[in-house]
């Protein structure tokens, strides 16, 4: 492994604070033709919670998850992925960072064609160092846990939908990732195999991950533990679980 | 209206006594609307004043106490289980919706910030949401005919919050229209006083 030791910054480390979000900013363009899509945005995720980002088109959902991702650096504020500060980071730290602890899951799957389900899976493990044979054992069980153990030899072509996003939901978590940046997983889904992979989302976020999921789709937020509503790059709200529902009286559970 | 059809629709099954059919009608509908024995009496007397269930005729030896508040299904009452089945639920009045008339009259007021009633609809709309997949998440797959038909119900108040988050969106975009086009303006009260008391009749 090339274990490339990550500056922490400077406040004490809280290992269940997975990602901060302090007065993000993000501006496109300057003077007169600027556009804000994040105008100081302050988030947590801690482990165990599934955050919703929803807001309409242009709200700054997708870019505040490639912000949050280290895809793209703020203008203003500060992303702080379990304890690193990315603005401390070399791209070369970011990269490492980002190997280690995030995984994107995508609408469109993003799964390689011409790489079966084991190694789609596998690949970021690779990408870090891995041997292929050292990464396929991490790789089945990250399968294995979101059901599709038995479909590991099978190529992206051949699976369904559902499965092909269950698959990107493995490679989120493989090797012990925990921050799963989510955006509109469910998009190119019907509702109940949408629902299916909330599921599978939301099982792997209460074994100890912690994720964002943007989506406009409201009975798909509701899969997770706080919604924040943005709106022009702020967040103006937020609706969080109670823990007990008062909805229901007598269920058969 | 659903009560009485949902009862009849049980009893097409086999004679029920009033606690057997409460009971039945709860594990069919996930104890979502509980009953109490006295409506469901009440519902039995109006079936069998209309020919749709009778008295159970079977037990009549017996010295059960239940025997003799046991019910069955006529023919007739099989052909009403048949039509309701085969014919859609008509929502034929607008019932009075509190949250659709909180708007419309709010849009009316001066003063009053619509975006913010909105905003806090929103939330409390979306907690619900929540709760109920919170809820629906506590069942994995449906396993009995019971959890099943459970899911359903907790599915339809789902879609039903959805619905309302979406009308809410709508709500906003179509204010921010109107605020833009300047027809958002209050409704003063109007100097037209309506008379008090009755109508007149004729209003020459």
């Amino acid at each position: 492994m090339t274990g490339a030791a990550l500056p922490t910054g400077t406040s004490p480390v809280d290992t269940d604070l997975l990602l901060k979000l302090d007065g993000v900013s993000m501006q496109y363009g300057r003077g007169e033709t600027a556009v804000t899509a994040l105008a100081g945005v302050d988030l947590q995720v801690r482990r165990g919670e599934l955050v919703a980002v929803m807001g309409a088109s242009g709200s700054g959902k997708s870019t505040l998850l490639t912000v949050a991702g280290g895809l793209t650096p703020p203008t203003a504020g500060e992303v702080i992925v379990e304890g690193h500060w990315l603005s401390q980071l070399s791209a070369r730290e970011l990269a490492v960072l980002r190997r280690r602890s995030l995984g994107f899951v995508f609408q469109d799957f993003n799964l390689i064609p011409s790489l079966t389900a084991l190694e789609n899976v596998s690949l970021p493990l690779e990408l870090d160092g891995w041997s292929a044979k050292k990464a396929h054992r991490p790789a089945l069980d990250a399968l294995r846990i979101v059901e599709l153990g038995d479909r590991a030899q099978h190529f992206p072509a051949d699976l369904s939908g559902g499965q092909q996003q269950r698959v990107a939901i493995a490679r989120a978590v493989v090797g012990g990732r925990s921050l799963i940046l989510a955006d509109e997983p469910t998009g190119a889904l019907d509702s109940t195999t949408g629902e299916l992979v909330l599921r599978m989302l939301r099982s792997r976020v209460d074994a100890g991950a912690g994720g964002i999921l943007v989506t406009h789709d409201a009975r798909h937020a509701a899969w997770a533990d706080r919604i924040v509503f943005l709106r022009d790059g702020r967040i103006v709200d937020e609706s969080r679980a109670s823990a007990v529902s008062s909805l229901l009286g007598g269920l058969p559970l | 209206m659903s009560v009485r059809q949902s009862l009849l629709a049980i009893l097409n099954q086999g004679p029920c006594y009033g606690y057997q059919l409460r009971a039945e009608f709860d594990r069919r509908t996930g104890s979502t609307w509980p009953l109490n024995v006295g409506q469901i009496y009440n519902t039995l007397d109006r079936l069998e004043r209309d020919g749709l269930v009778q008295k159970a005729s079977a037990d009549k030896d017996s010295a059960d106490a239940e025997s003799h508040n046991t019910f069955e299904i006529t023919a007739a009452g099989r052909l009403e289980v048949a039509h309701w089945l085969d014919s859609p639920v008509v929502r034929t009045t607008a019932t009075r919706d509190e949250l659709a008339i909180k708007l419309a009259i709010a849009v009316t007021l001066p003063g009053v910030d619509i975006a913010h009633v909105i905003q806090v609809q929103r939330t409390a709309t979306f907690r619900t949401l929540q709760e109920l997949t919170r809820t629906k998440n506590a069942t994995d797959n449906p396993e009995s005919a019971e959890q099943l038909a459970w899911l359903l119900v907790v599915d339809s108040l789902i879609f039903a919050a959805e619905a309302e988050a979406r009308w809410l969106d709508h709500c906003e975009n179509r204010l921010a229209r109107a605020l833009a086009a300047g027809t958002a303006t209050p409704l003063p009260l109007s100097t037209d006083v309506p008379k008090r008391g009755r109508p007149t009749k004729a209003r020459a």
